[in-house]
């Protein structure tokens, strides 16, 4: 069965994202000053831990960015004659790559709610039995535990599933030391090197991201095994597998927390050092207008512009072939929206900065021997203050994740169709007004958003200690 | 610092710690409910929805209501003092007979009288000074400083209903200013209302700003018989305006609380009759503050009125009938809270602080189990609380429309075999979209599969065997049992489409589905429907869109498929049949058939129905008519939503039926009770903030142990290694 | 100072006017007076003759910027822009699509809204400084290890949470507070605690965190070394210098928040009920009421305005060296 890649516009952002963050981290390797602040970065603990966690929620989100449609199968038709002609024909449902890893989660429904781990279903349910009489039972899941026999417990039957996991974590664990190990066995040798690791005797912090390449592994291992049979967090209202959510939510957070700054960072950049550079009615200008922005309360702002977005796609349905393009484009317009309601920070931030670099003496000699305003600005100001913008990107990123939660609660987030943490939390707060309360929906949405941000958080504090010059004199 | 402010928490001495009401109210007789919505318009002749409806029927009494217990719903005189008498007149003016041909009747006359002796309830704009002349017409700004209320003033009065106060109303309908949304309905058999909508209209821009007497202008066919009794003349037949008289469009308003109302400032300080309606009816309202707390008091001149002695055969088992005679209302004051979540609502009337919650919600499902095929009961726990269920179905219909004049699935433009086939593509997709499954999944069996627009309850609808309909159910073991998908994809063949393939060219089916996006539940329903076609091989793409677009969609007739519900105006089968009535139609018209279905024959059918008596001549062709729509599936007969009640157990004479809304004067509340049942319940737990206190002393030791042993340290270390090591930080 | 003052008095007008039309652009950009209609007077028999009714009364059926039915001047004043925008800078908000006097109605909201605001951000901004404060104290112990990973657990989690799950423990698990709803009055305390304490819990994360940054620079300088050489002890350091010579940053922060006080938390008034500003926008915007949502914009943006100039103004005060002018 063919398939057809479907590049959907966040897609698209997401693999150039990634392009500039490979061509970032070329250029910072050649750059001895930013080398030697990523080596500080490295030696924290805590980020190596989060570098760790963010790159396994990255590798999700960029397997959940290969999208695709795959070819409807053929129909066995009576006349030959119209089998050849029969056009090959794609499904209207767009599936990624992580979907299809994801099949069993994703295809396997219950009717409604139920437990994580459970067997039977949630809610009770009248049944008519063999000798007339009704009951009310909870009757057995459809896929969750259903290789278990009536009456036969499955504690015994998880642990047996899991016996192989903690191998299978540390083989992983292992194999990643080993190949730190040969890296950094110059000179001393592997089993040296492995040792030294292993006693966080290293500059960089490796043991404590090799704690946490083991413990995701063990996760991740636990997960593989159980979850094709068991409902591990639980269904919800619709009998949806909830880790199935949890992790088609992770993009979504992905994306919003970095679309978003990749969007404005030009902007912000550009009108930024332009405004500092130049001064005058250009700097006037610019100031005008990003404090007219700024004065606007920005719910409002967001409210009426994710608004008029949603007229834009609700009126031009041409532009869409399938329901996952028009949710991106709304995610995407999302992105923007935020975007701009959020460079007036960093602009402001970049200009004051640009005016100071601006007396600088060497920017000064510069402009004596006759350089030109574009060539300053990318030459001398740009790089001295892309720390700046490293540092902002850092900081906003979970602030974002945050917000989308909140803004879908208030109706004007992603699209009802896209699958978000804001969505689930969304759904997921009338639960617990029910007797007895459903918590494992809300439960998973906190867990996974606790760590994406807490990760985030933590980085994004080692880059700032590491880059913020005023940090570094102290 | 918490320490402190959990001392000062209201929290840790109050009986009751989580009572949401003024430690006064308690042991009082007040029912206190909930309401989600702010009502936006109060005024008679504007307001239109349910939400307004719990409010203004309490207050304005119109000449008719629907028996509080009788189903079907019947009617009977409120203010008015008998049943209008109808007159139908021939072209020559001669009069007719009851029961001749419907085409011979140029106009009917309706006959209105009131009970003499009712009074309004107290109102300024009735006071009147030492003089007699009115005492607050001519109010200056300062007079309003300290107005909020129309309560607010120091004299009120009354006085009595008379009918030039129904005939003002009725004006008010054509008032330019009022806006009022029947007034191109009722225009249609009132020709006169147009007339004075232009007489009004150049007036106003004559005089802009000024308050019109309406009592200065004639409304052709509307006339004052005597102090007590006014007539109506339609233009042919309308006997459905009879149901029309039970709503506040045709109450009373005294031309002196219009007059009142219209002074200078009064507008800007929200003084006016949208937000201060005013009436005969047994309550008035005394605080509206739309976004926290809507108040009603009884009403001190409230007319003479009894509970019902006749119900139907289950009321008395259920005690509805044991307040026979006993005069209304019992409750004196009623006090709507404003809730913007479901879920606090939810919470506070399990805590016994809302005594009815009657919102069809999805936090309710856990109140409820649900069976296989729909029957709802209450939850062990609920019942052991004395909570009740009361489900009764709605005059509500939702259906999905197929657009006619699409060329997929109406057939438009096609020849006689490309409309068949766009009919057997209808049916097909009426029967796989299993309405039973829906409602178990996602409406917990609120609501039942509907067979026809009528919903059951009104007249033309039939109940067992003969009400299903044939294309999607069939009759088996004494029960309807769906078809199946199996039938659905025989029947897509037959069109044309086997297994989801168009059968010349092999591509397949693409149908469209038109919807508004709004609220996450969407998502899972979307996912089920598409669940639904691809059972069928069809291809399934959702064209979401905001109201507006979708309304514009709808009136142009872009639209494929799409899901619309209608709330009957009057338990009448004309109201629900006329959306599917030919010169109804939306796209290039302004009616309210959303398909742009027309079919000649049931035209014809309808027209006939629409003037008939309710009788065994009518069903015959409403059983025709139906049959029409059941081979042309032009809707997909989806569900007829079942209101759905809890109350506590200390609420009393309380009964389902959407369409009657004035229905909390019969209410009682058993005060005692429910002081006794909120006090078990809310037993506060309080230990929490003792471990919130001990946690506070955990963290602060270790910290005020640590300061005084560095206070020590340092005047040993030297300032300037701590201050190295703060440094690191 | 006053001719400061006045200066950036004047300056505000191109900025009120601009915001003026970046909303009036943005939201009929999204709505056509037709939509707004139709909302109204809602689904049953809106016929295109009713919503042709309803602009005509509600003047909606002017041009947007551009008049040619008029004579002169009129071209351009007697359109949507002018009648609906721009009057608002004579404070005359008029009245909202279902009739209601804005002005009256923001009046009414202001309370609450201030009522819920201004104890969350008092009560914030004292546990904020003074648990940094603690935290500097015991700058690089386990102690301060803890609080700040504390903090930023704090701050990573989603606000819906803390308000989810505040309400359902305190409100329905241990009934100690009403689940939602607000009174004026002495009862008031009883319904605002529980949001209050929520918003404080809430915020105390990134605040914290953040002041233990300023203090923590502040702390570093010379001076203080210098001070603690003079034998001064810890605390009268922290609070004597540190404290005050942080003012400038925290009031850098904390005075652009005070507008937003006056327009109310959105998500916290839409649980607990509270009839504040925060919901009253927010209703404006489903119900696409733009008389409502231009007056909240257009105050929102004269607060933002006032605090500005008040930053400046409180810099002065905090700091003598800083001159106006």
């Amino acid at each position: 069965m063919g398939v057809k890649p479907v590049l959907l516009l966040t897609d698209l952002l997401v693999f150039t994202l990634i392009v500039c963050a490979v061509f970032f981290a070329i250029q910072a390797r050649r750059h001895a000053p930013s080398r030697e602040a990523w080596r500080r970065v490295g030696r924290q603990p805590a980020a190596m831990a989060s570098a760790v966690i963010l790159s396994v929620f990255a590798i999700i989100g960029v397997m959940d960015s290969l999208h695709y449609r795959s070819q409807l199968p053929l129909e066995q038709s009576e006349s030959a004659a119209v089998e050849k002609t029969a056009p090959v024909v794609y499904s209207t449902e767009v599936l990624s790559v992580l979907d299809a890893l994801l099949m069993p989660l994703r295809v396997q429904m219950e009717k409604t709610y139920s437990v994580p781990f459970a067997r039977e279903s949630f809610q009770r349910e009248t049944v008519e039995q063999a000798d007339g009489g009704q009951a009310r039972i909870t009757p057995r899941l459809a896929y969750g535990a259903r290789h278990l026999q009536e009456g036969e417990p499955s504690l015994p039957d998880i642990a047996r599933r899991l016996v192989w996991t903690p191998f299978q974590a540390l083989a992983v664990a292992g194999a990643l030391l080993c190949v730190v190990g040969i890296k950094r066995s110059r000179g001393v040798g592997i089993v040296a090197a492995m040792r030294h690791i292993l006693a966080g005797c290293t500059e960089l912090a490796w043991r404590p991201a090799l704690i946490v390449v083991f413990l995701v592994a063990l996760l991740v291992a636990a997960g593989v095994a159980l979850a094709p049979h068991y409902h591990v967090l639980g269904t919800d209202k619709v009998g949806q597998d909830v880790l199935y959510l949890s992790l088609k939510s992770i993009r979504t957070g992905l994306v919003i927390g970095t679309l978003t700054t990749l969007i404005m960072l030009p902007f912000a950049v550009m009108f930024g050092i332009v405004a500092g550079y130049l001064g005058g009615w250009v700097d006037d200008v610019i100031q005008y207008f990003y404090t007219v922005l700024n004065s606007i309360p920005s719910v409002l702002l967001i409210a009426a512009s994710v608004l008029m977005m949603q007229v834009m796609i609700d009126t031009h349905p041409q532009w869409f072939d399938t329901a996952a393009e028009r949710a991106d484009a709304r995610l995407l317009a999302l992105c923007a929206i935020l975007g701009i309601t959020s460079w007036t920070g960093l602009c402001r931030l970049l200009r004051g900065e640009t005016l100071k670099l601006r007396e600088l003496d060497y920017v000064q000699a510069a402009r004596a021997f006759g350089a030109s305003t574009a060539q300053i600005l990318r030459r001398h100001i740009l790089p001295n203050v892309m720390h700046i913008v490293l540092i902002t990107v850092a900081l906003d990123f979970s602030i974002l994740v945050l917000t989308e939660a909140v803004l879908s609660y208030v109706g004007i987030g992603v699209d009802p169709f896209t699958i978000s943490f804001g969505s689930m939390i969304n759904a997921a707060r009338a639960e617990l007004a029910r007797e007895p309360v459903v918590w494992w929906s809300l439960a998973s949405a906190f867990g996974f958003m606790l760590t994406l941000v807490l990760a985030a958080n933590l980085l994004a504090d080692a880059v700032r200690d590491a880059f913020d010059p005023r940090r570094q004199i102290r | 610092m918490y320490v402190c402010l959990c001392c000062l928490l209201p929290a840790a001495c109050g009986p009751i710690p989580n009572n949401p009401y003024p430690a006064g109210e308690g042991g009082q007789n007040i029912l206190y409910t909930a309401f989600l919505d702010r009502p936006r318009r109060l005024d008679p002749a504007q307001s239109f929805t349910e939400d307004e409806a719990a409010f203004l029927y309490q207050i304005v009494e119109p000449p008719l209501q629907y028996h509080y217990l009788k189903r079907p719903y019947a009617l009977e005189p409120a203010v008015a003092s008998a049943m209008p008498t109808v007159r139908y007149f021939a072209a020559d003016g001669s009069e007719l007979r009851n029961g001749s041909d419907p085409a011979t009747v140029a106009r009917s006359e309706i006959e209105i009288s009131v009970r003499p002796g009712v009074r309004y309830q107290p109102h300024p704009a009735f006071a009147r000074d030492e003089h007699g002349e009115p005492r607050y017409f001519s109010l200056s700004k300062a007079d309003l400083a300290n107005i909020r209320s129309p309560m607010d003033f120091t004299h009120l009065d009354s006085r009595e209903l008379v009918a030039n106060d129904f005939i003002y109303e009725i004006k008010r309908l054509a008032h330019p200013g009022v806006q009022s949304p029947i007034f191109d309905l009722i225009a249609e058999h009132l020709p006169g209302l147009k007339v004075l909508h232009a007489t009004l209209n150049e007036e106003i821009k004559k005089n802009p700003g000024a308050w019109l007497n309406l009592d200065k202008f004639a409304l052709d066919g509307v006339k004052e018989v005597d102090r007590y009794t006014y007539r109506i003349t339609f233009t042919g037949m309308y006997p459905q305006f009879l149901y029309w008289l039970t709503m506040p469009f045709f109450g009373p308003i005294p031309p002196e609380v219009d007059r009142f109302f219209s002074q200078p400032g009064m507008a800007a300080r929200n003084l006016t009759l949208d937000r201060w309606p005013m009436g005969t009816g047994p309550y008035m309202l005394v605080e509206n503050n739309p976004n926290a707390r809507m108040v009603l008091e009884k009403n001190p001149n409230y007319r003479p009125d009894t509970y019902p002695c006749e119900g139907m055969p289950e009321d008395a088992e259920e005690g509805l009938l044991a307040d026979c005679g006993k005069p209304l209302p019992f409750i004196d004051k009623v006090v709507f809270t404003r809730e913007r979540e479901a879920i606090p609502y939810w919470n506070k009337f399990l805590q016994g602080y809302y005594d009815a919650a009657g919102i069809s919600s999805d936090n309710f499902d856990q109140a409820v189990n649900m069976g296989d095929r729909g029957e709802v009961t209450l939850s062990d726990d609920m019942a052991a609380r004395g909570i009740r269920l009361m489900t009764s179905v709605g005059s509500s219909t939702f259906y999905f429309g197929f657009n006619m004049r699409d060329p997929l699935v109406g057939g438009a433009g096609a020849d006689a075999a490309g409309r068949e086939r766009a009919r057997l593509l209808r049916q097909a997709i009426s029967v796989v979209l299993d309405s039973e499954e829906y409602i178990s999944i996602f409406l917990n069996g609120r609501g039942i599969p509907a067979m026809q627009p009528i919903p059951p309850g009104v007249f033309g609808a039939h109940e067992g065997e003969a009400g299903i309909n044939p294309v999607v159910y069939e009759w088996r073991d004494g029960k309807p049992q769906w078809r199946g998908v199996s039938e659905a994809k025989r029947l897509l063949a037959l069109a044309g489409w086997p297994n989801g393939r168009d059968v010349r060219t092999g591509e397949p089916l693409i149908v469209y589905f038109d919807t508004t996006d709004s609220g996450m539940g969407d998502k899972s329903r979307v996912d089920w429907l598409a669940k639904q076609f691809r059972a069928l091989g069809v291809q399934f793409v959702v064209r979401a869109t905001d109201w507006n677009r979708f309304q514009d969609k709808i009136l142009q007739g872009n639209a494929q498929i799409f899901l619309l519900g209608w709330n009957a105006d009057y338990p009448d089968p004309e109201n629900l049949l006329f959306l599917l009535y030919g010169p109804q139609g939306k796209a290039g018209g302004q009616g309210n058939n959303s398909t742009n279905y027309m079919n000649a024959e049931y035209d014809r059918l309808f027209d006939r129905m629409r003037v008939m008596p309710d009788g065994v001549e009518r069903q015959k062709i409403i059983d025709q008519m139906v049959g029409i729509l059941r081979h042309d599936a032009p809707w997909v007969f989806w569900f007829h939503p079942k209101t759905y009640s809890l109350q506590h157990g200390w609420l009393k004479n309380r009964k389902p039926g959407d369409i009657v809304r004035n229905g909390l004067k019969y209410q009682r509340v058993d005060v005692a009770a429910r002081e006794a049942a909120r006090e078990r319940w809310n037993q506060p737990v309080r230990w929490p903030m003792a471990v919130v206190a001990l946690l506070l002393v955990v963290l602060v030791t270790p910290a005020v142990l640590s300061w005084r042993r560095r206070e020590k340290a340092a005047a040993c270390v030297g300032p300037d290694k701590a201050s190295e090591r703060g440094g690191t930080a | 100072m006053l001719a400061y003052i006045v200066r950036r008095l004047l300056y505000a007008v191109p900025i009120l006017l601009g915001v003026n039309l970046f909303t009036f652009m943005l939201f009929f950009g999204v709505n056509s007076p037709d939509d707004i209609a139709r909302m109204q007077l809602g689904a049953k028999y809106a016929s295109p003759e009713a919503i042709q009714r309803w602009k005509v009364e509600r003047g909606y059926d002017k041009p947007m910027f551009y008049n040619p039915a008029q004579e002169g001047a009129e071209k351009l004043t007697d359109t949507l822009f002018v009648d609906k925008s721009l009057r608002m800078f004579t404070f005359d908000f008029g009245q909202a699509n279902d009739g209601h006097d804005i002005a009256l109605e923001i009046r009414g909201r202001v309370g609450p809204s201030f009522a819920v605001a201004l104890p969350t951000f008092a009560l914030s901004l004292v546990a904020a400084i003074t648990f940094a404060m603690l935290l500097v104290f015991f700058r690089a112990t386990v102690l301060d290890f803890w609080g700040v990973t504390l903090c930023v657990i704090m701050m990573s989690i989603s606000s819906m949470f803390y308000i989810i799950g505040g309400q359902w423990l305190v409100s329905k698990a241990w009934a100690l507070a009403p689940v939602s709803g607000y009174a004026g009055g002495v009862d008031m305390g009883r319904f605002l605690w529980l949001p209050v304490f929520i918003g404080v819990v809430g915020g105390l994360g990134a605040s914290a965190r953040w002041y233990r940054t300023i203090f923590l620079e502040e702390i570093s300088r010379d001076y203080i070394r210098t001070a603690r050489a003079k034998g001064l002890s810890e605390l009268a350091a922290l609070f004597r210098h540190v404290l005050k010579n942080a003012m400038i940053p925290i009031l850098t922060g904390v005075v652009v928040v005070i507008p937003a006080l006056f327009t109310g938390s959105l998500v916290m008034e839409s649980f607990f009920a509270i009839p504040g500003l925060g919901s009253y926008t927010i209703e404006a915007i489903r119900s696409q009421d733009f008389g409502v949502v231009r007056s909240m914009v257009f105050i929102g943006s004269v607060l933002y305005i006032i605090s500005l100039i008040l930053t400046d103004i409180s810099y002065t005060l905090v700091d003598p060296r800083v001159r106006l002018g």
